[in-house]
């Protein structure tokens, strides 16, 4: 692992972060501490430094099937600026990596200009997946990574803050929406987007400009937050992490992202796989659960149901609003039965040795201020 | 600087010894280190324990570390307050958020322990 340095690692170091090693960036894990971090975003408001996320423009006559064919979502219901959640799957349907495409420009049926946004842990392998998967010489594939800088604001106040920054009305930038436009004279693109359960924006600048955006926030006393919260924010959301909730080994069906896939849609990678998983039935998915006394679930942890095992922890934390431990879990489905766990169930997670209670419940564990439109 | 009136581990427990009474905690690096406290968990009253043998956990938001008995003995209490408000840990590391006191202590363990001098040269060479 080598340690990529985001534009603002100088920052952190100077502003307080705790830096730890993640996905081969050096990154920081907190600032005055997650759960006051953690507390600010869901009340107020903080700022992230994303930028080891990974960055891939794709455009040129064809891009768009192209893409259509990497990707389980149907692009075909994007409007220009307006952005989709997908996953990108292989030929057996298991997960590659999950993502964010924004149409960028849409200058016909056929000339389309689109951003993938990837996570950091696989940007190499999705960057080479793209270039294996090409055979359209007028499809232009551009790693962006290294020259993008991704800051974002998220919080219920979000909007307030960030409108004082920029000519641009923000009120019309709906829910995965974006636009380009200026922010301290700086070209950025900008999007209603994020990962905490809060409204809140991503602001996509050339690396250069970073230092001068976050600076420009930062007089404005809006506190930096750390990896460490944006991991409990995610999860308070329900939202799925990479290499913990799904990797190549799980199917989208299995996560409950089967609202990404768009098995109507022409032919994309993983399509007839997942098609005959349809068709038999999943027997396994993953499942939220809250714990019942104040023992925390954690990553590997064992799962039980009628001192039977049936899975184990994929992401287990304190959330720091609930107050108690809050996990997501890969569950086998009961022999008797050919569904999931239902909400209200009691289960057992296995913690150095001992059960501990839990209790099978719904996502989000945590509501928070982001208006997720139709 | 470190409280120059206890001993201390390499795994950051520091140690007061009161009339044969041993009262453990863990110390304001260890502390700083691991983040906001969440979760603790305790050895029994009455226990017997080993030196430098694991007998609880402490659980930050993102981490679980363990926490080893400094000394061989019995278990005299626990501070039960941390079951509530483990987060005292953080906020008085010394003070409040003491762990747990043992008896029946083995004084000629002490010298496997370290002295406020000693420790402060490790976390200086760790941070």
């Amino acid at each position: 692992m080598n340690n990529n340095a985001t534009p603002l690692l100088s920052h952190h170091q100077k502003e307080g972060g705790k830096l730890i090693p993640f996905a081969g960036w050096q990154m920081p894990v907190e600032y005055s501490g997650i759960l006051e971090e953690h507390n600010h975003v869901r009340k107020n408001i903080g700022l992230f430094d994303l930028s080891h996320m990974g960055e891939i423009k794709v455009s040129g006559a064809g891009a768009h099937q192209f893409l259509q064919k990497l990707v389980t979502n149907d692009l075909d219901l994007l409007k220009e600026g307006q952005a989709c959640y997908t996953v990108m799957c292989h030929d057996e349907g298991g997960i590659l990596d999950d993502l964010i495409i924004y149409l960028l420009s849409s200058e016909s049926d056929r000339i389309k200009e689109y951003l993938l946004v990837v996570n950091a842990s696989n940007a190499d392998k999705i960057l080479k997946w793209i270039e294996k998967q090409k055979n359209n010489k007028e499809v232009i594939v551009s790693d962006l990574s290294n020259e993008t800088a991704l800051l974002a604001i998220q919080g219920p106040n979000s909007q307030a803050f960030l409108q004082a920054f920029t000519s641009c009305n923000l009120d019309p930038i709906i829910y995965y929406h974006g636009i380009q436009t200026e922010i301290e004279k700086l070209s950025c693109f900008l999007s209603r987007t994020g990962y905490t359960g809060e409204d809140g924006f991503e602001i996509y600048v050339n690396s250069k400009g970073a230092e001068k955006l976050w600076t420009a926030f930062r007089k404005k006393l809006i506190p930096p937050i750390g990896l460490g919260a944006r991991d409990t924010l995610r999860l308070e959301a329900g939202y799925l992490l990479y290499g913990n909730d799904m990797d190549e080994q799980t199917s989208p069906l299995e996560v409950g992202l089967s609202w990404v896939v768009k098995l109507e849609k022409d032919d994309f990678i993983g399509k007839k796989a997942l098609l005959e998983q349809k068709k038999k039935g999943i027997t396994k998915k993953l499942t939220a659960f809250t714990m019942l006394d104040r023992s925390i679930p954690r990553n590997g942890y064992s799962l039980y149901c009628n001192n039977q095992k049936i899975g184990r922890v994929t992401s287990g934390t304190f959330s720091p609003t609930l107050e108690k431990g809050i996990g997501l879990g890969m569950m086998e489905f009961l022999p008797e039965k050919s569904s999931p766990l239902k909400e209200g169930m009691e289960i057992q997670v296995e913690i150095r040795g001992e059960k501990h209670p839990a209790l099978i419940c719904k996502k989000p564990f945590v509501r928070g201020s982001v208006k997720y439109g139709s | 600087m470190v409280p120059e009136n206890l001993y201390y581990t390499k795994e950051h427990e520091w140690v007061l010894i009161q009339n044969g009474i041993a009262r453990i905690g863990i110390t304001d690096y260890a502390q700083k280190q691991l983040g906001d406290v969440v979760y603790i968990e305790l050895p029994a009253q009455e226990s017997q324990l080993k030196q430098m043998t694991s007998c609880g956990v402490i659980e930050s938001v993102k981490a679980v570390s363990e926490i080893y008995s400094p000394l061989s003995g019995k278990v005299k209490a626990a501070n039960s307050a941390l079951a509530d408000h483990p987060e005292k840990i953080n906020h008085a590391p010394y003070g409040e958020g003491w762990m747990f006191e043992m008896e029946e202590i083995q004084e000629n363990e002490l010298k496997n322990l370290l002295s406020a001098k000693s420790y402060q040269k490790l976390i200086g060479s760790e941070s």
